[in-house]
């Protein structure tokens, strides 16, 4: 406890000092700086839809803003955490304590960001997840301080869940990655089909990191379920569609529903073994003039198309640091309070706004993979079916039971 | 059809086929470790390594050359078959005098220096590999579709893992090189030249792993980390076999495969640890191995 408090009066002291020598156009930023940390998986199985690309974002919307906010300079900091909630917690503590951190965005699993956010609720620094997916962050997990930016479990599965269901496909079985995110997923897109009057014939869970599916496929196939729902992803989901190819799992009539597919793994699968799959997603690169624009611009300095993890730190970094220019100050509640209280719209975010319980509230869209004769280009990828209005694809405020919301209001 | 074990028949001889074309993979990688330290006495941890640089070779002569699975099949080998031998030349060579820990702590430094590598070139996200068109499709079994590609894979690696331990056990070849290693200053007053037998030696125990990644290719992505995934267990199955046991290397590979299969079906949450399981036991039972001779 004293060596908190010892932080905090320290961090009191060097904004005491930064008030002192600043001019008077920069009095609210502590430590003369606004440090930003981006915490992302560098080489691991998540790496690719997120990962350095996530990083690359960050900094473009450090570049587009000018380098500097208010007169004083941005700071990028970067981080691989290795898969390994210990070495985010580590890491994070480290940045805050030590670097005065001001904000940590992460494309990490979804243990490692729930330990971000608990660190950042009690440093009062804002952490922002653009990368993970369980709906915890904005219940019993939830920050004072955190966002949750892109998407999660629930909007995946009512998303594509509804879809399937709506065309009579009410029988499933599934397949699912044996930790927290999947769990959640596959509990998530449950009550979706359950709630329908569907049957959930089956279920087989794998540990992350499997390279074989064929004995889940072949019991996926047997049970007879006219969906196989893939509740895992990165690596894991491609695998496991290819697989499905192989054995003739959607070649024998049964539907693949892939309940979190990124543009990578299609990119790796290739449209001729992903057709016709619909998934849900926060963003595409290719959806109108805004989102193009941006996605050649990343294209150029990553040499691929941005997923939406990738769109979304973008995204997210620029209304912070918006947020900062309008207030005057990087001080978190300031921040938050001014996020809270704004709309959020750009490229990415469509009648975006941030709720209460830190979750951030856009459109989604409902996608289909295209055949190999609609492709036109490598990345020229995915139909986007349907808009779903962020208030339908997100779970109601009071369904969270995020502490916050009921004791702030 | 009937019932097994209250699991339907056909279930049970699914999963069973898959574990044999697993088995396959298992079988032909640690026949190459088994070969390479049981003759030069290197614990190969770069194994898995080099079964990615198979298939990443593959890769690389279809997407950069445009040369085909059949092709591959046999230059792959040859290719990292040759960096192989490189390697022993002028590193593992230099370690033969020193305790094995030394050569296990060279070859892992190597395993992973390769890994990063690809890694950074490449990223995590796997490579696509077509099946030869000759092997598409699918038979119907009567209790699975099995794809044809992976009928191919099974019969393929028995053959080779057969003619591998023919040439070894059976032929004056293979006597030479058993005896190279049990008393190489005998054999070399033979007028027998020791070093490139035991180079060659190396060179091929690492062309089986680049093999048995050609052929993993169009199962599993193409990916960095594939080799990183599989060395441990079959290095499990290596023990388990019998470190340097030809023979128990390719029956512990087999069998072990099939023991995972039976395990995804009846309880699918130990699949990823019954192999270690079978591995503690027999250690305890037979330190040896199944098929090893106590030295």
């Amino acid at each position: 406890m004293s060596s908190i408090s010892r932080v905090g009066t320290s961090v009191l002291a060097a904004a005491a000092v930064g008030l002192a020598s600043a001019s008077v156009s920069a009095d609210g930023i502590s430590g003369d700086v606004v440090r930003i940390g981006a915490m992302v998986d560098m080489s691991g199985v998540y790496s690719a839809n997120g990962g350095p690309g996530a990083v690359v974002a960050v900094e473009m919307a450090i570049d587009d803003f000018g380098g500097e906010v208010l007169g004083k300079p941005i700071e990028l900091l970067s981080a691989d955490y290795q898969n390994r909630v210990s070495v985010a917690q580590a890491t994070a503590r480290r940045w805050f304590d030590e670097r005065d951190v001001d904000m940590i965005i992460e494309s990490t699993d979804s243990a490692s960001a729930l330990a971000l956010f608990d660190l950042g609720n009690d440093r009062e620094r804002i952490t922002i997840a653009a990368g993970s997916a369980t709906t915890r962050m904005t219940g019993d997990g939830c920050s004072r301080y955190g966002i949750h930016y892109v998407y999660d479990t629930f909007a995946l599965a009512t998303g594509t869940g509804n879809a399937i269901v709506q065309e009579g496909n009410t029988e499933w079985y599934f397949i699912t990655a044996d930790y927290a995110f999947g769990h959640s997923l596959e509990q998530d897109t449950e009550n979706i089909v359950l709630a329908s009057g569907g049957n959930v014939l089956g279920k087989s869970r794998h540990p992350l990191g499997s390279t074989d599916y064929a004995s889940y496929l072949l019991q996926a196939q047997a049970s007879g379920a006219q969906v196989v729902g893939l509740a895992n992803a990165g690596n894991d989901f491609s695998t496991a569609v290819e697989q499905a190819h192989e054995f003739g799992i959607t070649a024998g009539g049964q539907i693949l529903a892939g309940m979190l597919v990124f543009l990578t793994d299609i990119n790796a699968l290739g449209v001729d073994v992903a057709q016709g799959m619909q998934f849900t997603t926060g963003f595409y690169w290719d959806y109108d003039d805004e989102t193009r624009a941006f996605s050649e611009r990343f294209y150029e300095r990553h040499g691929a198309m941005p997923t939406m993890i990738q769109a979304g730190a973008y995204s997210a970094t620029m209304h912070y640091l918006q947020a900062i220019e309008a207030t005057g100050t990087d001080n978190a509640d300031a921040v938050m309070e001014y996020l809270r209280s704004n709309p959020i719209e750009d490229f990415f975010s469509r009648n975006g706004y941030l709720r209460a319980d830190g979750r951030m509230v856009h459109d989604m869209y409902l996608a289909e993979i295209k055949s190999p004769a609609e492709s036109e280009s490598t990345w020229d990828m995915v139909r986007i079916i349907r808009e779903i209005p962020g208030d339908e694809a997100f779970r109601p405020l009071e369904d969270g039971n995020c502490q916050y919301v009921n004791s702030g209001s | 059809m009937g019932e097994i074990f209250g699991m339907p028949v056909q279930v049970l001889m699914g999963q069973l086929a898959i574990g044999l074309i697993n088995g396959s993979f298992y079988a032909l990688l640690s026949l190459g470790l088994a070969i390479i330290f049981g003759l030069l006495n290197v614990i190969n941890f770069a194994h898995g390594a080099q079964y990615m640089l198979g298939a990443f070779v593959a890769w690389m002569l279809l997407h950069y050359l445009g040369i085909g699975y059949w092709p591959a099949l046999l230059l792959a080998p040859l290719i990292v078959g040759a960096i192989g031998i490189l390697m022993e030349r002028f590193m593992i060579r230099k370690l033969y005098h020193v305790d094995h820990v030394y050569g296990l702590l060279l070859t892992f430094g190597i395993a992973l220096i390769l890994q990063g590598l690809f890694l950074n070139m490449f990223g995590v996200s796997g490579q696509r590999y077509p099946t030869p068109d000759a092997l598409r499709g699918m038979v119907d079994l009567g209790f699975m579709f099995l794809p044809i590609y992976r009928g191919w894979v099974i019969v393929a690696s028995l053959a080779v893992c057969l003619l591998t331990w023919f040439i070894i056990e059976k032929t004056k070849l293979g006597a030479y090189l058993r005896a190279a290693t049990e008393n190489p200053e005998l054999v070399r007053a033979f007028g027998i030249n020791v070093p490139v037998l035991i180079t060659l030696t190396y060179g091929a125990g690492v062309a089986l792993a680049a093999f048995a990644g050609v052929m993993a290719a169009p199962v599993y992505q193409v990916s960095p980390i594939m080799g990183a995934e599989i060395i441990i267990v079959v290095f499990a199955v290596v023990v388990i076999g019998g470190m340097g046991s030809l023979l128990g290397a390719i029956v512990a590979g087999f069998g072990l495969g099939l023991v995972e299969g039976l395990t995804r079906v009846f309880y699918p949450e130990a699949s990823s640890v019954v192999i270690f399981l079978v591995m503690a036991i027999v250690l305890l039972l037979k330190p040896s191995g199944l098929f090893g001779q106590a030295r």
